[in-house]
């Protein structure tokens, strides 16, 4: 009769925690994710694929002062709009092949849009995939309509409001 | 009346959306400028008499990528000045934004650097603006006509043990011999340029 109370009184302690613990570790993995390392290809695709969503790709570096100044201002879009991907590409593999850094900053800063670390060397070749006028300065963005190609290119560091001021002129007819 | 007024509307928003020119492309001949130095004197491109041309560079004190490339710059100068394509060095960033960049830490960064070229302060921006610098470092060579010749970065990598390709070098010795520039545009990440809050 004791074994049989505490086994009933063991399983629903089981019961209470398992899902305590799913939900945990699901909330873990969702407070940072990890970094993905990409071809160009991958951000072309973003660029042209047909989606339901707003695409924003911002590019930035872990020594960019003002890229890591306004990286809040994407990751507020990500956890408030359905209706908007975010993509935050880091190009430091170009001048500093360390992608460690990238992930510790990734972790540090919980970020939680798509964080890519893209894997070029050669800009004069993949910028131009990106924005033929882009010169290379960063922090950059690019705000896609894919439904319609209309598009937004902001090679300047981004202040409260313009994103969604942005985001509503790709969508506008 | 209602017509006249719709017209001039659209002429508004149509003059208002039309795109600005972004800058110089290669061919396009430069308009001189006239800016202050480090030394507190103003320095323009007609101050150089007897150059055969220019790099022009819009640098600045703080940016990751200005600084990696700082000894290259200082270096460009020491080759070329003396065949005549001397490097005149621009800071665009306004001090508002990047306080690093401010005149007092321009004359005090040229003086620690050693620099024996021009650093000129663009307090405005419109040089920059009218060249079409986004980043720094971004380098114009000119030729003596004042024709833009190369845009773009100095080299194909900021890891000097990497360098594959010296473009500036090549546009200039190439201008030397009054040969075509092989490779006249290029792109390079760099820092925007820190431009005023409008």
């Amino acid at each position: 009769m004791v074994t049989l109370h505490f086994h009933i009184r063991f399983q629903s302690v089981i019961r209470l925690i398992f899902p305590l613990f799913l939900l945990t570790s699901w909330s873990i993995s969702l407070s940072a994710q990890s970094a993905q390392v990409v071809k160009v290809d991958v951000l072309k695709e973003l660029i042209e694929k047909s989606s339901d969503q707003i695409q924003v790709i911002n590019f930035w570096a872990t020594w960019c002062g003002p890229c890591v100044k306004e990286m809040p201002l994407f990751e507020k879009i990500h956890e408030t709009r359905d209706d908007v991907h975010v993509s935050l590409v880091s190009v430091d593999l170009d001048l500093d092949p360390n992608p460690a850094k990238v992930h510790k900053f990734v972790e540090r800063k919980k970020l939680k849009s798509t964080v890519y670390i893209l894997n070029e060397t050669d800009p004069n070749v993949w910028i131009d995939v990106i924005e033929k006028k882009w010169q290379g300065a960063i922090p950059a963005t690019l705000i896609v309509n894919t439904q319609t190609g209309k598009r937004r290119f902001v090679d300047k560091e981004l202040h409260e409001g313009d994103l969604e001021k942005l985001i509503e002129e790709v969508k506008a007819d | 009346m209602t017509r006249v007024l719709t017209m001039l509307a659209v002429v508004t928003i149509l003059v208002a959306a039309a795109p600005m020119k972004q800058g110089y492309d290669i061919g396009d001949t430069v308009a001189d400028f006239k800016l202050k130095n480090v030394d507190g004197k103003k320095v323009a491109l007609a101050d150089f008499k007897s150059a055969k041309g220019f790099i022009v560079i819009f640098d600045c004190n703080t940016c990751p990528v200005s600084k990696a490339y700082n000894e290259r710059i200082i270096a460009l100068h020491k080759k070329y000045a003396s065949q005549g394509f001397p490097v005149l060095a621009i800071n665009p960033n306004d001090p508002e934004v990047s306080a690093g960049d401010s005149f007092e830490k321009m004359v005090d960064y040229a003086r620690k650097k050693g620099y024996e070229f021009p650093y000129l302060v663009d307090e405005t921006q419109e040089v920059a603006k009218a060249f079409g610098a986004t980043n720094t470092p971004h380098v114009f060579v000119l030729t003596k006509e004042l024709k833009v010749a190369y845009i773009g970065s100095i080299d194909n990598s900021r890891d000097e043990s990497k360098i594959t390709k010296k473009f500036v070098e090549e546009a200039v010795d190439a201008l030397l011999k009054g040969q075509e520039v092989p490779t006249p545009k290029t792109k390079a990440l760099g820092c925007t340029i820190k431009w005023k809050n409008a």
